[in-house]
């Protein structure tokens, strides 16, 4: 395919794929919470509701753009886009099936976390240019929060960065060829605790994402609605884009670093076009399950304490994830052979 | 940058509006927070913001027309506050009440308890951002309420008692969809413990948070699990016997730990206790009126000072009458326990941090009608 034509495609496609599964991870939540807590869940607009992304999205749109007293109308307007944005520049390197990924770069990895910091960047600034205190809290909240999750989070990317010797995430994909047995989350040759980086890994990526448990940055009993307070319309609407698309990055490198990618769990793998889409099937189905989890989690559980939390990350995460590393490179100098 | 913002940015601590519109305070109140950072400085509850002067129309109404004021107070356990008027009035006036009312009046209640207790537990959880356990609560209180409204008539603000009876005799239907109700609630509050109380999260939330002193809940007057939660063993229903209680068998669930978490055990054993209540008056329930042979129809108090009160669910309920033989009252006092809860808001807050204030406040199961009255 020339070029030119393969972006144009792509950026459709991306953008697509990001709107789309905002809109209906959305719908997807309240069906799941609803089924959890023993009610429909959205059910009048369109069959099974399907249609009710579309409503809230129109209504969104139609509301007023209004600018609060007293925030900085430039942060105020800039910081949702600082949050969505980022989430869909990361999709063009996630590989959703073999040769079915937006750009190829070696080092992929590292960009998905780069991008992944200017979101924190932009709940900052949308909390502080509210002009508001309880998004000040927040956003206070918020970045304390993702800068102690961060640290365990790519001490353990670094482990996996070590085990694979690259930082192409489709490279890292194919180092997990074969029998599912071959994916990270089993290799216990590789690593004794790999189930544990695995289980670190998501838990970060929840608290990165600001899921629940770990939802401080918009603490509805304690915070109103955290950084979003002041947010009108589509405003709010971009906030939400993002984040999901956010669940969606931490979930696909969840299943890249360590279950195996497009990676079928049987070595059947055929070639061409059929290849690509089975590829994509297997990718998209361990993606909605973790994702589903994530959705599982939040209608579960209470939110946890805000020390309770930075207590987690540094006295519990931080010293496991180092001493995974630790051990991986052990492992990988002792038994080269593995 | 707005100006107050600004300037509190200046200083070591800066004043949180929380409320009067504020998910956690389940209502109109309004505390006005003083933090440094995320902790707690000083908090100060501002009340009054649904005021309806329902004391001063206790003096303006004639006995009979102030009843259906009392649901309209506590609209969580409405049946309660019935209660702690009609045995003021009937204390006052010497009316006599025929047992079997007493038994009803008995049942009702306890029944309006454990949906109080409910409802508490779901907006609890909700307060600390589990959402499912309140919809799974509401599940459960439904049934009380269509129990109680095949009896009383209303689903929310009862007003089922009369002076010397209830208005309305109890049927088969009632009885065996009680005992199906108890016997489900039986089962599910295992599950609510296995889920809920033991989940990890939840304990670390409220294990040693908002610690209340023995001493700090007598100085304010604390009343009901509040105090049974920081080990003062006293319930009216056990200590000032009123009513039928002193026929029945139960516990008065005490926890000296004093924190959120003993608060929350408390209401969830209430719960236990008040089945048993329920279960014991529908099996020793006597046949007989429900109201004076000699239906009252005329109430006047002789001149006197009057004290009644009831163990509502939140706390103890007190009714202070002063009649001058008129049919109005010349003064009604009406001590509701959460206002007494609420004061020590203030000082058991103080250099907590926001969310746990926030449990601690949802401890204290808070409503804010029954506050302002």
């Amino acid at each position: 395919m020339p070029e030119p034509f393969r972006v144009i495609l792509f950026i459709i496609f991306v953008m697509a794929f990001a709107g789309l599964n905002a809109a209906y991870l959305v719908w997807c939540e309240r069906k799941g919470a609803g089924h959890i807590q023993r009610r429909i869940g959205p059910k009048e607009v369109g069959p099974f509701g399907l249609l009710q992304p579309l409503a809230d999205g129109i209504k969104l749109m139609t509301k007023q753009l209004f600018i609060p007293k007293g925030a900085d109308p430039i942060l105020f307007m800039v910081a949702p886009l600082m949050v969505m944005v980022p989430a869909i520049m990361s999709f063009c390197v996630i590989p959703f099936s073999e040769t079915f990924v937006a750009r190829e770069i070696n080092i992929g990895l590292l960009m998905i976390f780069a991008f992944a910091s200017v979101n924190v960047l932009g709940l900052l600034l949308g909390g502080w240019g509210s002009g508001n205190k309880y998004a000040v809290i927040a956003a206070a909240r918020c970045v304390s929060q993702n800068v102690a999750y961060e640290i365990p989070m790519l001490i353990t990317t670094i482990t996996m960065v070590m085990v694979t010797n690259t930082m192409n995430l489709n490279e890292i994909v194919r180092a997990q060829a074969g029998w599912f047995f071959h994916w990270h989350f089993f290799r216990l040759d590789i690593s004794l605790l790999m189930p544990v980086a695995f289980l670190i890994f998501f838990i970060c990526s929840l608290a990165e994402t600001n899921r629940a448990p770990f939802d401080m940055a918009e603490a509805e009993s304690e915070l109103i609605a955290g950084a979003y307070t002041e947010y009108p319309g589509m405003g709010f609407g971009v906030f939400f884009m993002g984040e999901y698309a956010n669940i969606v990055i931490g979930c696909a490198l969840s299943v890249i670093l360590f279950l195996g990618g497009w990676q079928s769990p049987i070595p059947f793998n055929p070639a061409g076009f059929i290849g690509v889409l089975w590829g994509l099937f297997w990718f998209l189905l361990k993606l909605y399950a973790l994702i589903f989890t994530v959705i599982w989690i939040r209608w579960t559980y209470p939110r946890t304490q805000f020390y309770e939390l930075l207590n987690l990350s540094w006295k519990v995460l931080i010293p496991f994830s180092l001493f995974n590393l630790i051990l991986t490179a052990l492992q990988i100098k002792i038994f080269p052979w593995l | 940058m707005n100006g107050s913002l600004q300037q509190d940015l200046n200083q070591e601590t800066f004043t949180l509006n929380l409320g009067p519109q504020h998910p956690a305070t389940h209502g109109v109140l309004r505390v006005k927070l003083v933090m440094d950072g995320e902790y707690i400085v000083e908090a100060e509850p501002v009340l009054g913001y649904i005021h309806r002067m329902h004391e001063k129309m206790g003096e303006n109404r004639t006995w009979v027309k102030f009843l259906p004021n009392c649901g309209r107070m506590d609209y969580l356990s409405a049946l309660s506050y019935n209660h702690g008027y009609v045995a003021a009035v009937e204390r006052a006036a010497g009316i006599e009440v025929p047992e079997r009312a007493e038994y009803l009046r008995v049942i009702t209640v306890e029944l309006n308890r454990i949906s109080s207790h409910l409802l508490w537990f779901g907006a609890f959880v909700l307060d600390l951002g589990g959402f499912t356990p309140l919809l799974y609560a509401f599940d459960d209180r439904e049934q009380i309420l269509d129990l109680l409204e095949s009896v009383t008539g209303s689903r929310l603000t009862y007003c089922y008692f009369r002076f010397g009876g209830v208005y309305n005799d109890i049927d088969d239907a009632f009885i065996t969809g009680t005992r199906e109700f108890i016997k489900r609630l039986r089962k599910r509050m295992p599950m609510y413990h296995a889920l809920v109380t033991k989940n990890i999260i939840l304990i670390k939330r409220l294990k040693d948070i908002g610690p209340i002193s023995k001493d700090m809940a007598r100085r304010y007057g604390a009343t009901g699990p509040v105090a049974r939660g920081s080990g003062i063993n006293f319930d009216v229903r056990r200590h000032e016997p009123y009513s039928v209680y002193p026929e029945f068998d139960f516990d008065v669930p005490v926890y000296e730990e004093g924190d959120s978490m003993a608060r929350y055990m408390v209401r969830m054993d209430e719960i236990e206790q008040s089945m048993r209540i329920v279960e014991q008056a529908l099996d020793k329930l006597p046949e007989g009126d429900i109201q004076p042979k000699k239906a009252v129809k005329l109430v006047k108090p002789p001149k006197g000072d009057y004290y009644q009160a009831v163990e509502a669910a939140r706390g103890s309920f007190g009714v202070r009458l002063v009649s001058d033989g008129t049919n109005t009252a010349y003064r009604l006092k009406l001590r509701s326990p959460t206002y007494s809860n609420l004061s020590l808001f203030g000082e058991a807050s103080r250099g907590m941090l926001l969310p746990d204030a926030l449990a601690l406040m949802g401890s204290l199961d808070l409503v804010i009608p029954e506050i302002d009255r």
